[in-house]
């Protein structure tokens, strides 16, 4: 029964008999609460027989039993007798289970060698490269039979999701791709006065905005907050079943979950990259106001003869193609997530640095790409 | 047992709740609910979807703040939020979710030694031990290094026992313990559940609609209804089947043919 603070602590008290060690134990074991070592209540002791019985045990629990548990294993290691007869019932039986517990409980191995961790690591490089291809292929055909039958398209939950992913993220976009501009003039600046082509300062940031900052910075603020939250979002709804739900019924997941979301980012992209592009040149401009005293008129013609539609189409289309990047791994990631919170917040990590390695690697062939065609 | 607060009466009922009421910002869920449990007793709280029974367990276990009413264990009130009162009394509850409620990144030795870990002593080895023990009471032997997601449901509500077990605490909570269960497992998990009474004296309580754990288990139950947003019934489940003249309780409790049953 539950003690007060009046209760007597645990005390085992042990008296030789002949060869025989007789251990007492009264008072209150509680888990919580100190109780005798054995090895302190048996002193220079050395029996060749240990006889335990409980008086005035006024409440116990585990702890009662690691002590006797203690007592037995010295026993056997010495070779003493532990005579155990004399405890009650209950306690013998929970002590037998917990010497079957001791004998069982065998730690599971999960390490493995170097060789077999490489080849796991690579096996699941093509599996998860297979998985993505199968993906952007199902969403291929899921795309054509939407093309054939357009009213089965999920318009509202696109438009909450354009909400979501678009003008809810307008601040962080804006503050990043002011800051990235002011930064950007800053640093021009330093090698641009010392050749005195100061003027210059808008080229320069009207062309890396407009072809590059402005879509790769927006994508990199987007990979992080959307594209992380569709993979915790559909994690969980894998979590709590709801995917199996829906392909119980034989609704098409892609259809449901994937399309509205990615045809949401694929318009946002390049309308947030366009005014983040808009955002980093008044950066830019602020810059050359404040440290070069240049104009803003001036700031913008000198803009207008180097940055032209071609490369405002330039930054449009990889903003596309990154929202495209970032919807589908933030989606697949989300479908692929364990049915568990860890599972989901894996799927949240992997979605964001899965799309932040494909934006980089399809940065890259853009920039070849637009090399070749002279864009 | 975990020790109680220095300011807890022994002969004092484990569970007094007097006046509770219970809501949800501006739904009222239980208005006036009034009983106590006894030391060692099996009490379940039985009633309809939706009437409340979760609710109050969520109050009892300090989860949710009743709006009204207190709350008394071993006589000591449960007190503030983020009280000395209310963490001492919370070391002495165990609670069983429903889903089981396990942490997913530690395997179930390292879900039952947290608690062991926070609020005692015991070396490593002992607490390893102390798993062991309390999988093996479960009937969980050998599954010491699993994850959650690598076992059954009814191997992680078992093992969520085990960790409600984990500081011997002197009130355990289960919150629909059957559900999801087929009825042999959840026949071994009343087993269980009467096993941890009778060897430890141990209070239960049981927010169920499971009528064969009802009556193979319950020594006194309380029966919520939606409607009157409070108890209805109170007694032994059998009694209440067969003598009752509300017929809410006789139309809950005299489902199928398990009264005729032993």
């Amino acid at each position: 029964m539950p003690a007060t603070s009046e209760t007597a602590s645990a005390q085992a008290i042990a008296q030789m008999a002949g060869d025989a060690l007789e251990v007492t134990l009264t008072g209150a074991w509680q888990i919580t609460a100190e109780r005798p070592a054995w090895r302190q209540v048996l002193g220079a002791a050395q029996p060749g027989r240990v006889r335990l019985k409980a008086e005035r045990v006024e409440r116990w629990d585990t702890s009662l039993l690691l002590f006797l548990f203690e007592v037995q294993e010295w026993c056997r290691v010495t070779g003493a007798y532990c005579d155990v007869d004399a405890l009650p019932e209950k306690i013998r039986t929970l002590l037998s289970q917990l010497a079957v517990a001791h004998e069982t409980s065998v730690p599971f191995d999960r390490s493995e060698s170097f060789l077999t961790a490489v080849g796991n690591a690579s096996l699941d490089t093509v599996v998860k490269a297979r998985a993505y291809s199968r993906f952007v292929g199902e969403c291929v055909l899921g795309a054509v039979r939407l093309i054939r039958r357009p009213q089965k398209f999920r318009w509202r939950d696109c438009v909450h999701e354009m909400q979501q992913c678009g003008a809810m993220a307008l601040p962080i976009v804006s503050l990043i791709s002011f800051l990235v501009g002011v930064t950007l003039a800053y640093t021009g600046a330093i090698v641009l006065r010392q050749y005195g082509g100061d003027i210059y300062i808008a080229d320069l940031i009207g062309l890396s905005m407009v072809r590059e900052m402005g879509a790769v910075m927006t994508a990199v603020v987007i990979a992080g907050r959307t594209g992380a939250a569709f993979a915790a979002t559909i994690g969980n709804m894998k979590a709590n079943e709801e995917i199996d739900a829906l392909e119980s019924l034989g609704i098409p997941t892609v259809q449901f979950l994937v399309f509205p979301r990615i045809v949401a980012l694929g318009i946002m992209m390049p309308l947030l990259t366009l005014y983040a592009d808009a955002l980093g040149i008044l950066g830019g401009m602020a810059v050359a106001l404040g440290l070069l005293r240049i104009p803003p008129a001036a700031y913008w013609t000198e803009m207008l003869t180097i940055v032209d539609l071609s490369d405002l189409w330039v930054g449009v289309i990889k903003a596309t193609t990154f929202g495209l990047i970032i919807g589908l791994s933030g989606c697949l990631r989300g479908l692929q997530a364990e049915r568990s919170a860890a599972g989901v917040g894996r799927a949240a990590t992997s979605a964001v640095v899965t799309a932040l390695l494909l934006l980089v690697i399809a940065d890259a062939i853009y920039a070849v790409l637009f090399n070749i065609l002279g864009w | 047992m975990a020790p109680l607060p220095s300011a807890a009466a022994p002969d004092a009922p484990v569970i007094e709740v007097e006046n509770l009421s219970c809501a949800y910002e501006s739904s009222v869920v239980l208005k006036d609910v009034t009983f106590q449990v006894s030391r060692g007793e099996i009490f379940f709280v039985i009633g309809g979807s939706g009437c409340g029974k979760s609710t109050l367990l969520r109050n009892l276990v300090g989860l949710h703040h009743p709006v009204g009413g207190s709350v008394k264990f071993f006589g000591v009130p449960f007190g503030a939020p983020d009280s000395a009162a209310r963490r001492a009394l919370l070391q002495t509850f165990g609670v069983l979710f429903q889903g089981g409620a396990l942490w997913t990144s530690l395997t179930l030795r390292q879900n039952i030694a947290l608690p062991l870990e926070e609020f005692t002593a015991l070396s490593r080895r002992e607490i390893n031990e102390i798993a062991g023990l309390k999988l093996a009471q479960v009937g969980l032997g050998g599954f010491e290094d699993y994850f959650p997601s690598e076992i059954s449901g009814g191997m992680r509500k078992r093992a969520g026992l085990a960790r409600a077990l984990a500081l011997d605490p002197a009130v355990v909570f289960f919150d629909e313990p059957s559900a999801g269960l087929d009825p042999v497992t959840s026949r071994k998990l009343d087993e269980l559940i009467m096993q941890v009474r009778d060897t430890f004296g141990t209070t239960i309580v049981v927010v169920s609609h499971e009528l064969a754990s009802i009556f193979s288990i319950a020594d006194r139950v309380i029966m919520l209804d939606r409607v009157h947003k409070g108890i209805i019934a109170e007694g032994r489940p059998r009694e209440l089947a067969l003598q009752s003249r509300d017929s809410r309780v006789t139309e809950f409790l005299r489902r199928g043919d398990l009264l005729t049953t032993p």
